[in-house]
Order: structure tokens, then sequence, then C-alpha cells
């Protein structure tokens, strides 16, 4: 392949990866945005959506069966926690952190436990290829990446333009003043932790036929889902969709043409040195 | 009377190794080095009031530090424990000075990537390091006072982890009294108010960040010379989770709660692991109970209701 051909794979990858990363990161910033919290289990929920999808697509042989049911599972097991730990804790934000480090284990382990250490695939269920001058790209990853824009673009018209939005916008820019118009706030944050879960497990679910669900699967996914949400700035929807495409692009670019590892590395540290010296992000509010 | 009991603890600790069986006798001797590992950790989470998830490259950094040293310069176990201590010095003191902007969550966050860069990159030169499957060390010998004492000699084990331990402990206990350590619970009480008093914070936190991972690399430099192996597994994230949580049961800000936290939780995991693959749920269930019905910890518990002089 020519030098083109490869920066042409690169771009693909990287925007498809982009829009996935965009539809999980989205969730954890819906989630940190409305209810001032870092959800470390958020990896949990996306490696649960994965591993309903197989279990659903498995089982009942229905693939968009699978992607209806994932969200809407994971969703409920976030409302249940967000009833049975983060609300008693009266969402502190360090004892929150410690808590979802907590499920985290909790999910994984049970995960190992009933699934076992297995990496198994779904088959995708549509199979082409597009064909490009010099090398063929997989059908079923466009469609990922269309799906993924289309929900993304649909989470955006339910915050603008909703009752439920406006509530969470209330929320995220002053929690009293809210509770004091009458916003139900207490169920607003349930709705918005159970959302940003159900965000996670899509992005979960779409990616299974292309990477196949492990139990592990959800370190990476909250690592770069931190990594964009912290260079967008937490909290802010439009930094988050503009930082996903510059980490998924580099990212897949970097990857391609040099190693994965690397580009994890240089992700990390970037990461690490805009928060040290920004308080906040790119775009966005101060975190502390 | 305090300093008496942290002592009669210790001395307890020492007078074990005549009773107990050869298994748990062993186990002992991890614990208490792990219990250093923990110590250091609660310095910064229980007296300065930061919570961090980045102390595996600390513990790490002493682990390489040693491990490499020997394995590759054929340096002596004194020498090659002193680099991994600078090494760990080195790297806190750089994290301290990258971090000190940082407060709560954000100051978590970047001691996370930092820590996942540090791992990232001990698999990426893996030829170096032997990545996830590491090295071993073999015939580590400690030369003291003419005589040649194995490491690997179970006795010699359980009595350098004692020192290890001791030592960190004393440590933590001079520090926590002295007037430094005071200003350090002001900071984790108000920083802003500690700063209008005239105390120049940064550099207290600094300090604190720079003496905790000091600790964590003793701790990772004592662990490959008692136990002879290096690897990337304890630079990864379930190692900066585990002092969390040895602390945290135990009780954040109390000197002997993260021994009985690491007690506790070595013990319970290795009963889970016989039980089932998913051992390490024992982990996350233990961290939410914890933090919401025993926030203060096993220790801190004990101190607010029979004994409010325990430091």
């Amino acid at each position: 392949m020519s030098l083109e051909a490869h920066l042409f794979l690169a771009l693909l990858e990287g925007t498809v990866g982009a829009l996935v990363l965009a539809l999980t990161a989205l969730g954890l910033s819906l989630v940190f945005g409305v209810m001032r919290i870092v959800n470390v289990a958020h990896g949990a929920f996306f490696m649960l959506g994965a591993i309903v999808t197989w279990y659903v697509s498995t089982l009942l042989g229905s693939f968009l069966l699978a992607l209806v049911v994932a969200p809407l599972v994971v969703g409920a097991v976030a409302v249940v926690a967000d009833r049975l730990v983060l609300r008693p804790i009266g969402y502190e934000p360090e004892s929150t952190i410690v808590a979802t480090i907590g499920l985290l284990y909790i999910l994984e382990q049970a995960v190992l436990m009933i699934y076992g250490p297995y990496a198994r695939p779904v088959t995708a269920p549509i199979y082409f290829r597009v064909d490009f001058p010099s090398f063929g790209y997989s059908g079923y990853k466009l469609i990922v990446g269309g799906v993924a824009a289309i929900l993304l673009v649909a989470t955006w018209i339910a915050l603008a333009r909703t009752k439920l939005g406006l509530y969470m916008r209330a929320t995220q820019q002053d929690r009293e003043i809210a509770q004091a118009f009458a916003v139900p706030v207490g169920r607003v944050y349930t709705t918005a932790f159970g959302a940003g879960a159900g965000l996670a497990a899509v992005a979960g679910a779409l990616i299974v036929p292309v990477q196949q669900a492990h139990y592990l699967m959800g370190l990476d996914a909250l690592l770069l889902s931190f990594v964009v949400v912290i260079l967008g700035g937490l909290g802010s929807l439009r930094g988050t969709l503009v930082a996903a495409f510059v980490v998924g692009l580099s990212d897949g670019a970097v990857s391609v043409l040099f190693s994965p590892t690397l580009a994890k590395i240089v992700a990390t540290l970037l990461v690490a040195l805009v928060l040290a010296v920004r308080g906040r992000g790119l775009f966005g509010e101060e975190i502390a | 009377m305090t300093l008496g009991l942290h002592l009669g603890v210790l001395a307890l600790l020492g007078g074990l190794q005549l009773v107990l069986p050869p298994f748990h006798h062993g186990m002992l001797a991890r614990i208490m080095v792990l219990a250093a590992y923990a110590a250091g950790y609660n310095l910064l989470l229980g007296y300065a009031g930061l919570m961090s998830l980045g102390h595996a490259m600390f513990f790490a950094a002493g682990m390489y530090g040693t491990g490499l040293t020997i394995h590759y310069l054929g340096v002596g176990v004194i020498t090659g424990f002193l680099l991994g201590v600078v090494a760990g010095l080195a790297v806190a003191a750089a994290v301290g000075l990258i971090t000190l902007r940082t407060a709560g969550p954000a100051f978590l966050i970047v001691t996370m990537m930092l820590a996942q860069a540090f791992y990232l990159a001990t698999l990426y030169f893996n030829e170096i390091t032997g990545g996830d499957q590491g090295f071993i060390l073999s015939g580590l010998h400690l030369d003291l006072a003419g005589r040649r004492l194995p490491l690997a000699d179970p006795a010699v084990k359980y009595n350098v982890a004692l020192v290890v331990f001791a030592a960190c402990l004393l440590l933590n206990f001079w520090i926590v009294r002295s007037p430094a350590g005071r200003i350090l619970l002001a900071l984790r009480e108000n920083e802003e108010r500690t700063r209008l008093l005239g105390y120049n914070t940064p550099r207290y936190r600094l300090f604190a960040v720079t003496v905790s991972g000091l600790v964590a690399a003793v701790a990772g430099s004592a662990y490959t010379l008692l136990f002879s192996y290096v690897g990337s597994t304890f630079a990864g994230i379930l190692y900066s989770i585990y002092p969390l949580l040895w602390a945290l049961l135990g009780g954040a800000g109390t000197i002997l709660g993260p021994l009985v936290g690491t007690l506790v939780m070595t013990y319970l995991v290795d009963v889970a692991s016989s039980l089932t693959t998913g051992y390490l749920i024992v982990v996350g269930a233990t961290l939410v109970v914890t933090i919401l019905w025993v926030p203060a910890g096993i220790v801190g518990g004990i101190r607010a209701r029979w004994a409010p002089w325990l430091p």
C-alpha cells in the first residue's frame, strides 16, 4: 500500500473510532456535567453493554434486538447502583470515586464468574465490503460510524429540545436554583446516571462484532473517555465531541503508523499535562 | 503511651514469627511489606487529604530501580535497594511538581493518567523490562556484619520485612507529630486558610507527595528483593487501588490503619481466590461496603468510639 492509502486508512479508522469514542465519552461527560461526579465504573458499563449484546444475539439470535436490550439492561443496573450506593453517600466527590471503583470491580468480576475469561465475537448483522482504490474496507464499520453519529445527534436534540434535557441543563448550571424552580433534581440525577451508562452500553454493543466481548475491555474505553472528556473540558458536550475527533484521529494515525501502545502513552501523558497546567480542559469549567 | 502502643505492635509482630506456622509466616512477611506501601499511601490520603490513583508508579519505580540495576548491572542488594529508592524519589518529586496545581478529582485523574503512561511504558520497553512476564532475580544475599544472609530464607525474609515496616511506621509516627505533619493536617482541613495563615502550601504539598512516594518506593524495592520478582503487574491500576483500599478499610489518617487494612484484605483475597476465579470481587465489595457503612475505617472507628488519643 502507498503512503496515501495508509493515511486514508488511518483517517477512516480514526473517524469511525472517534464516533464510537464520542458516544462513550458523551455518557461520561453527561454524568459529570449534571451530577458533578467522576464515574470510574463508566468503562464497566461499556463492557457490560458488549457482554449483554453477546448473550442476546447468541441466545436469541438477533443483533438488532441486542442493540436495544443492552442499553436498557445496563441503564437499569446503573439506576440500581445510583439508588443503593451513590445516593446514600450524597454524591460526595471522593467517596463517589471510591464507590465507583468498587462498582467497577464488582461488575467486572461478576462477568468473569458468569461469562468467563473468553473473548467472544458476534457476527456482524450486515456484511459487505466497500472497495476503495487500493484496499477493501468492512462495510459494517462504516455503519457503526453512521449509527454512532445518529445517536450523538439524537442525544444532542434530547438535551437541547426536550423537557428532560432542560431539567438536565438547569441542574448542571445550578442545582439549588433548579430545585427551587421545582426541577426534580434527585430524579434528574438518577436519569443522567442511567442515560450515561446506556450511552456507554450502546457504544460497547456496536463494537462487539469488530472487537469481541471480553471482561477486561472496559479499562481502555474508560481511559480514552477520560482523555477525551478532560481535553474537551468536563461537562462541556461540544468540547467532548471536538476532543473525541482530535483523540480518535490522532490515535488512529499513530496506531496505524507507529504502535497502539505508543499512541496510548502519548495520549495519557498529553492529558495529564493539559490537566496539570489548566485545571479546566480546553473548553468547560474547573474541576475541583 | 501512644509510642509504647506502636512499639508494642512491632514487638508483637517480631514475636509472632516464633509461633506462626510456615504459611502464615510467609503471608505476614508479605503483608508487612505491603502495609509499608499502604502507610506511604496513607500519609498522602489520611494526613494531606490528597487521593491518588497512581501510587503503583512509585511502588514500581522502586521495584524497577532495584530489579533492573541488580539484573543488568550486577550491583549488590544494598546498592540496588538505594538505587530503587532514588528512582522512586525522582518519580515522586516529578509527579509532585506536575500535580502541584491540581486538587480533588483532578489530582486523582492526573496521577492515574501518569501511572497508566508509566505502566504502558513498562510494556512498551518489554525487551528491557520483560513486560507482563517480568523477570526473576535469583540468589540474593544480604551481607551483614561479615555474615552472608540469603534473602530467600524465611526467617531473613520475615525480619527484613519487619525492619522495613517498622522504619516506615516510625517515620509515619514522627512526621505526623512534627510541625510539618500538623501543617499537612491543616492542608487537609482547609488549604485556603492554611495559605492565608502564611504557610507555603505548595511546598508542603510537594513534601507530602514526595515522602508518600518515597515510602511506596521503599516498599516496592523491598518487595522485589524479598520475593525476587519484577513485573509490570505491580505497575498496573490494581496496585494503585490496593493501597487506597487498605488505607480506607484500616482507617485513613490513623497510623495503625494501613497495617490492619492490609492484614484483613490480604487474607480476604486469599480466601476468596480459593473459592472463585472472580475473587477480586471482594475488592469491589469491600470498597463499596467501607464507603457506605464504615467511612472512618476499622481503626478510625475504634478511635472515634473508644480511643480518641490514637494518632
